[in-house]
């Protein structure tokens, strides 16, 4: 147990000297994963919103399937993607494999799902009456959508950050699609495994510290920010 | 003020993008570019290469790299995995050097047409390594013997004596399962015989510090345990036996075969290898840590027991 205590107070000391490592670590991660996150929203928000509005034959098990693939496990969504970026694959010739790239591509796919489903139930809790209204004043549809998205933008936000969450989190794409190679790919999650697997289980434990802090420093600035806007 | 504010945040957002992918080109260029005449920094050449878990654990490459890169002014992407995923990279296309330990599969490699030039430049040995008190009792039998004995006394008392397996295709996999074979033992029997024999599914690493906590017998390199020695309450219990070699070999992706691969990077690297000036490097690695060189270099011939490799496949330069 005490190895807790001795990781927190690693992870402090890593922080306060600015490990150039460990910075450097910290802020590809990031990097990746906020990648990630804005390419997945560009293309989950909208899809999204046209889900939830139009209607369709099949748009509940369309929904169904979406919130099926939350649970897809990080390692197959790996597997998916390295099959397609490998050089023997259909796209192998962009030379992705083994680069941060990668990674943000594996993560981004992940967190579509995640992203897509939650913001349809963000949108589902607007009411009807706001989408109706908006029309009839002259907006087009694009404009009552973004009305709504406006409206619901805590519970995007929150799916947004719910995204982050799930891509700076997840270990196996990134071991995967990046290969853990030192000052280019390796990010905090696969540094945690490599420690874990070295026995330095405190050095482990401290990286997993930074990287809850640095998603803590994250989720403050924007609610915060959310709150003011 | 709203707008100022969303405006701020979302200059920071992209700022902090912006720093942070910047942050994902590798640092260690920036030195050497700023030192260079030339004001515009290109791009370094990236060379990939996989490597076994048991050069990686010891922290060989840690040192090695740091060396090729500088020389050659590279820069050098390493992926450790085990020699089956290895050789697998390899025959994708998505490395272009590998460097393995299993004779038999390096053979089916080079058969293929995917691996070429290959050179041996380092060995060790296996251990059979297990707790202090010896349950099965197989201290300083031949490897077979302990083998039979572990498997006898483990299905006996599963218990008392386990057996923990890399079980994931690697050379040290390889190893193992040549041994059972040698000792007379069907390794799909030894595999459906019960909870003695434990699969992990891990490195050389992780499985010494399994085998240490359930204090189980395993089958090691000796570099590795040597640097995980500080951690472990296991002892090397049988140490003598020809079956016990374990030579590592680098090879060259073809680029026959596979149009990208680097080979002028790769013959590079392989006959740097093999080279006088990073064999000595190599029989030093460890000495200062662990009181022993981890590794034996090939130069010289050192080797000289049944399975080390000819003169011309540790020494005569590739092209």
């Amino acid at each position: 147990m005490s190895e807790l205590w001795e990781a927190f107070l690693q992870a402090i000391q890593l922080i306060v000297t600015l490990d150039s490592e460990v910075v450097e670590i910290a802020l590809r991660s990031l990097a990746i994963s906020a990648t990630a996150v804005v390419l997945a929203s560009l293309i989950c928000i909208p899809i999204g919103g046209m889900i939830h509005f139009r209607n369709f034959h099949g748009k509940r098990v369309l929904i169904n399937v979406i919130q099926t693939f939350y649970s897809i496990p990080t390692v197959c969504v790996g597997l998916f993607v390295f099959i397609f970026i490998s050089r023997a694959g259909p796209l192998g010739g962009l030379n992705l494999l083994f680069t941060p790239a990668a990674v943000a591509i594996g993560q981004m796919v992940l967190i579509t799902p995640i992203l897509m489903g939650l913001t349809i139930s963000a949108l589902s809790g607007v009411d009807k009456a706001i989408k109706d209204s908006a029309l009839s004043s002259g907006a087009t549809e694009f404009q009552a959508i973004w009305t709504i998205i406006k409206e619901a933008r805590f519970a995007v936000v929150a799916a947004l950050i719910m995204g982050f969450g799930r891509a700076i989190s997840e270990v196996g794409a990134a071991m995967i699609l990046g290969g853990n190679i030192r000052g280019y790919t390796r990010v905090l999650t696969t540094a945690i495994s490599l420690e874990t697997q070295k026995g330095e289980l405190v050095l482990a434990l401290a990286l997993g510290i930074i990287l809850i802090a640095l998603a803590l420093i994250i989720n403050t600035v924007v609610n915060v920010a959310l709150q003011r806007y | 003020m709203r707008k100022i504010i969303f405006y701020l945040l979302t200059i920071l957002v992209l700022s902090s993008l912006l720093i942070g992918l910047a942050g994902c080109v590798p640092t260690s260029t920036d030195e050497s570019a700023s030192t260079t005449e030339f004001p515009v920094v290109a791009a370094k050449e990236r060379f990939k290469i996989a490597t076994t878990t048991s050069l990686y654990d010891t922290g060989l490459w840690y040192y090695l790299e740091p060396m090729f890169e500088e020389k050659n002014n590279v820069e050098m992407d390493i992926v450790y995995a085990g020699t089956g995923i290895a050789l697998e990279y390899g025959r994708r296309g998505d490395v272009d050097a590998v460097i393995v330990h299993d004779r038999a599969a390096e053979d089916n490699f080079i058969a293929e047409g995917y691996g070429i030039n290959r050179r041996y430049f380092a060995y060790n040995f296996f251990i059979i390594a297990g707790p202090q008190s010896d349950p099965a009792g197989i201290k300083d039998m031949s490897p077979e013997d302990a083998f039979k004995k572990l498997a006898e006394e483990g299905k006996k008392n599963p218990d008392e004596v386990k057996f923990v397996s890399r079980g994931d295709s690697s050379g040290t996999h390889s190893k193992e399962k040549l041994i059972w074979s040698r000792a007379g033992l069907n390794y799909e029997d030894i595999q459906q015989s019960g909870s003695w024999y434990v699969e992990a599914g891990k490195g050389m690493g992780p499985c010494l510090l399994m085998a240490n906590e359930e204090g189980a017998y395993l089958l090691a390199d000796i570099s590795t345990f040597s640097a995980y020695k500080s951690k472990l309450d296991l002892v090397p219990l049988v140490e003598q036996g020809e079956i016990f070699l374990n030579v590592y070999a680098a090879m060259a992706v073809n680029p026959d075969k596979i149009a990208k691969a680097k080979i002028q990077i790769a013959n590079n690297f392989i006959n740097w290898l093999i080279s006088d000036e990073i064999q000595q490097v190599i029989g030093t690695y460890g000495v200062a840590e662990y009181g022993r060189p981890l590794f034996n270099p090939t130069a010289g011939g050192s080797c000289q027991i049944p399975g080390c490799p000819t003169v011309d496949e540790y020494s005569k330069p590739v092209q």
